[in-house]
């Protein structure tokens, strides 16, 4: 019989103590700039959330915690078709699961990937 | 006013954690409010992140080593074995806690609670788990403190946890409470698992064999993931 799996609880407030301590946020040195906003159902950003990505082509993985406009950024590989993003954040009690599509992100510069947590439109969430 | 805050238990909600969970008021704005949609397939194996030993610095396990003084509290051993739900050990696998002082305190410039600071206590630890799976903390034991989460709320007190497992899709981040914690009947987060038997599951154990006489008292709790869909297959399994 499968052993029963320990519950997730929520990430906390102050997750930045022990997990941000490096420059865990490059994902490729030689890569772009993929940055963006963490927001609430209110359009609020969220200053105290997490993101992680997994470039799961080259097996790279990266974190980044937000700032006060709820900022996270990143650096990437250009040429993967999609990024595997969780998102971590006082509030939620277990992390959501979404994927960045690098073709839908348009115009010059750095790459924009907001995420909407409720709202008008908001980001799709996947079952983990 | 703990009616609002811990609602009834309801094992028939399943074992995992209430995301919605309406106690705990931050969830409110920030959890999915449409239902999560299923992926049709995954693109690739998603392996986790591996971790070797070049992202550990010494005295990165011993919370109570890492300043020139000792912090103050009563010093404990946490210890456990990461594992899947077939029971098979998760060897080499980067384990990450942080954590309140013995005050309540967080050494994080957003906690104002008025309790003091340990100049010799940052509260983050990590290690990789070894062969068997299994990790080992030193540390001290954190104190209870107060959130504005509803009128006289108290954190029961606890030690954050985030583990990677195999895949990308057990990536699991919770929290470890003690055993006989009075506060764990009036906090909403803990309650937000409505099955009381998978609560038990984030109770550690006393764990008198680990213990160092006239040193430390040991506390002992494993951590078990979900299924790795998506991961490449174990070659050891």
């Amino acid at each position: 019989m499968a052993l029963p799996r320990t519950p997730s609880q929520t990430v906390g407030p102050y997750y930045a103590i022990g997990l941000c301590r490096r420059d865990d946020n490059v994902l490729d040195p030689d890569g772009v700039e993929l940055t963006g906003q963490l927001l609430d159902g209110q359009g609020e950003p969220i200053g105290d959330g997490m993101v992680e990505l997994l470039d799961p082509v080259a097996r790279t993985w990266g974190r980044s915690g937000t700032d006060r406009e709820g900022r996270f950024s990143f650096r990437v590989r250009p040429d993967v078709e999609a990024l595997e993003v969780l998102v971590f954040a006082r509030g939620l009690l277990r992390h959501e699961r979404t994927r960045c599509v690098l073709a839908d992100l348009h115009g010059d510069g750095p790459l924009v990937f907001d995420i909407h947590m409720q709202g008008q439109n908001p980001t799709v969430f996947y079952e983990v | 006013m703990t009616d609002d805050v811990v609602l009834p238990d309801d094992p028939s909600l399943g074992p995992d954690v209430q995301i919605d969970y309406p106690g705990y008021r931050s969830t409110r704005w920030r959890v999915p409010a449409r239902p999560l949609q299923t992926l049709p397939e995954e693109l690739h194996a998603l392996d986790g992140p591996v971790f070797g030993e070049d992202v550990l610095q010494a005295s990165d396990n011993d919370l109570t080593r890492q300043h020139d003084g000792e912090p103050l509290g009563e010093r404990i051993i946490v210890s456990g074995r990461l594992l899947d739900e077939d029971g098979r050990p998760i060897r080499n696998s980067l384990v990450e806690i942080w954590q309140a002082n013995a005050g309540g305190r967080y050494r994080h410039e957003v906690d104002q609670h008025p309790a003091p600071l340990d100049p010799n206590f940052s509260g983050a630890g990590r290690c990789l788990t070894d062969d068997d799976g299994t990790y080992r903390f030193v540390t001290i034991k954190p104190g209870s403190y107060p959130w504005r989460n509803h009128p006289n709320a108290w954190r029961p007190a606890h030690i954050h946890f985030s583990v990677f497992g195999r895949a990308f899709t057990q990536r699991l981040v919770t929290q470890m409470y003690f055993p006989g914690d009075p506060l764990m009947a009036y906090d909403p987060i803990i309650h937000a698992v409505r099955d009381p038997q998978a609560r038990e599951l984030l109770i550690a154990s006393f764990d008198l064999e680990s213990t160092e006489p006239e040193w430390a008292l040991a506390y002992r709790w494993d951590i078990v993931l979900g299924p790795g869909n998506g991961a490449t297959p174990l070659e050891d399994a």
